[in-house]
């Protein structure tokens, strides 16, 4: 797996408060068994106008999201970061976040990081003056930098060490403690009632 | 820092390790799995060549797809058929028990877990799905979460989580007649917000909790997740023990006593130290009905809809958006709005006691023509039982249609859908914008026994004037 330390790009900026999953990826295109091509479906409902952030010329290509409140609020399904990004999305930068989605994000290496609601709003208005500007995200030392601008951002540390040691994936480390696994197991009543 | 707590005790007890990173590597008791959330989990697995370490500590089931009126394979829908395939094989070649359509046992993945004695106190439950706080009600930790993490716990069955904070949210008093669980969760979403559990487990207490039978439980736990708690939970007791007792998985014989003990040991501490606390008065919550496009957008029956100006400046926006997305107006009355789609059923109101509260509005009356209303049972166990007591008859000579178990027209996987802009009474959990099948299609939320006098009257109508 990947370290990530630091994303460069461009930024798009998505308004809205509660933007659930339901909305990332309606539930019709949740009907398959792979996450292949979820991309082209990102927003769909939202998007019929062709007047979407995700529609506009000057945002294709951006690879930094910029959300306000409660993003990726309801339905725990990953079909919506995924979506997000296999549209082209590495990471996001909001107000607040849903925490099943954010959990998502790691899974898939996709840092969701908070910053000021004051900052993130002034950030999108940035954004829709001069979309040419080129955004990078360190986290190293969890800035945003846009511009002339520097804007502190917020993260776990749990998480972002697991971003920069490039074990997002938590998968491997928790295979490697099999034994304390059975430990446990072994020790909790309900899993001896099931065999007894 | 929470201390005492049952979510206290039970992470305590099912921690693994503390990885690297800070977080917690958490033993998952029971996985359970169902058609959407888990054919890339496991095709993660094949690319990695791992097997699944506890097959019998995960429980499979088709619910999201399921067509509600015929359920001969191979299903009509192509995509739905093939998801089903998938399910079934995974099942097969990893040896994990799997609850099939006409088992006697399949249903929605929440009322499924219960009613076969599966979910028990002291667990910690995982399922790809955010209604996974549903299973709280006996005391269990429970949470949904995404395909990657069920692979994690396919291969693991553990998870890397970080440890919530605990807000006790406490209800005292009785409720008032046609006031039933749903109207609690929505009263305490609207309230906290839909963002305000962000961070917490929540733990429902106080003398109307100790009141409520272990399906109103489920229905609050169910939407803790709506009010931004990944997870919420009940602290088990008499109720509790009562409702599993005898249950096709729970413990038997001399493993019952020794569970009731354990189950006891774990409940919060009369000393508890909680890192938040908040009280509401059941006495306050009235019939409630969600007019926006969030669940915490609600109001009582009797109330008008709220100005802009009565809001907190952070809501506007978003209340603005609701407004507009709804077609209705600040101050005009919830109650009379009219009604196309009337639905009862889900993960939050498709159990047994839900479908004899809105039988018992619906008997002898019948639906407005013109009004489409259906119900569909939680599972094949909750559709034999209502059966059997003649419900289904009920509501098949009110005009209602009596279907086949599944998620159905919550989040419109299956062919069950709003068409256009048509509103819907909704027994379910989620009025999200397109959620119920069609982009501009529009959900009021509700208990079943309001969905069912909505049904009666076309429009929306306080239930307390039926009983």
């Amino acid at each position: 797996m990947s370290k990530i330390e630091r994303i460069t790009g461009r930024g798009l900026p998505l308004r809205g408060n509660d933007i659930d999953t339901d909305r990332i990826i309606p539930a019709r295109f949740l009907r398959c068994v792979t996450f292949d091509g979820l991309g082209e479906h990102v927003f769909a409902d939202d998007r019929q106008s062709g007047q979407h952030p995700f529609d506009l010329p000057q945002y294709q290509g951006a690879r930094i999201l910029v959300v306000n409140a409660n993003f990726g609020c309801g339905s725990s399904r990953e079909h919506a970061p995924q979506a997000i990004a296999r549209w082209g999305i590495q990471a996001i930068v909001g107000e607040s976040f849903a925490e099943i989605f954010a959990g998502n994000c790691l899974a898939m290496g996709v840092p969701c990081l908070t910053a000021a609601p004051a900052q993130v709003q002034a950030l999108q208005t940035l954004l829709e003056d001069q979309p040419t500007t080129e955004l990078t995200l360190d986290l190293q030392v969890l800035t945003l930098t846009a511009g002339d601008q520097v804007i502190p951002l917020t993260m776990a540390e749990s998480t972002r060490q697991m971003l920069l040691s490039g074990q997002w994936d938590a998968c491997g480390q928790l295979l490697a403690n099999q034994d304390k696994i059975h430990e446990v197991a072994a020790r909790l009543p309900y899993v001896r009632w099931a065999v007894s | 820092m929470s201390r005492g707590t049952l979510f206290d005790k039970v992470w305590e007890q099912h921690t693994v390790a503390t990885l690297p990173s800070g977080q917690t590597q958490l033993f998952i008791g029971l996985h359970l799995i169902h058609e959407v959330t888990s054919p890339q989990a496991f095709a993660m697995l094949r690319e990695r060549g791992l097997p699944v370490l506890y097959p019998q500590r995960t429980v499979a089931t088709v619910d999201h797809i399921v067509p509600t009126d015929t359920v001969a394979r191979p299903l009509q829908d192509a995509l739905a058929e093939e998801m089903l395939q998938a399910l079934e094989a995974n099942c097969r070649a990893h040896n994990i028990p799997f609850f099939g359509i006409g088992s006697g046992r399949q249903g929605i993945v929440h009322v499924i877990a219960p009613e076969q004695g599966l979910t028990q106190p002291g667990m910690t439950i995982a399922c790809g799905d955010s209604h996974t706080s549903t299973h709280g009600a006996f005391g269990a930790i429970a949470f949904g979460i995404g395909t990657s993490q069920v692979r994690d716990v396919l291969a693991t069955q553990t998870l890397a989580l970080n440890k919530l904070k605990v807000r006790k949210v406490a209800v005292n008093g009785s409720l008032g007649p046609g006031v039933y669980a749903k109207d609690v969760i929505l009263h305490i979403i609207r309230h906290l917000g839909v963002k305000g559990g962000v961070g917490y487990a929540y733990e429902f207490a106080g003398s109307t909790f100790a009141q409520l039978s272990m399906e109103e439980r489920m229905t609050v736990c169910n939407m803790a997740i709506e009010g931004g708690a990944r997870c919420g939970y009940v602290n088990p007791d008499e109720t509790t023990f009562a409702y599993l007792r005898g249950r096709p998985f729970a413990p038997q014989g001399k493993n019952w006593d020794q569970a009731v003990a354990w189950w006891r040991s774990l409940a919060s501490d009369a000393d508890a130290e909680y890192d938040d606390v908040v009280t509401f008065a059941a006495a306050d919550i009235a019939p409630t009905v969600t007019w926006g496009i969030t669940p915490g957008q609600s109001v009582a029956v009797d109330e008008t809809l709220p100005t802009l100006e009565s809001l907190p400046e952070a809501e506007r926006a978003i209340a603005t958006e609701a407004y507009a997305y709804m077609d209705l107006q600040p101050g005009q009355p919830i109650q009379g709005t009219k009604i196309d789609v009337c639905f009862i059923g889900s993960c939050t109101n498709g159990r047994i006691s839900d479908l004899r509260q809105a039988a018992k509005v619906v008997e002898g009356r019948k639906v407005k023509p013109g009004v489409k209303a259906f119900v569909v049972p939680g599972s094949e166990r909750v559709k034999a039982q209502a059966e059997a007591e003649g419900l289904d008859v009920i509501f098949q000579a009110a005009g209602f249609e009596w279907r086949n178990p599944g998620c159905s027209m919550c989040l419109a996987m299956n062919p069950d859908k709003l068409q256009g802009r048509q509103i819907s009474a909704s027994s379910s959990n989620r009025n999200f914008k397109g959620r119920q099948g069609s982009a501009a299609g529009r959900t009021l939320l509700m208990s079943p026994a309001m969905v069912a006098a909505a049904a009666i009257t076309g429009e929306v109508t306080d239930v307390r004037a039926f009983l």
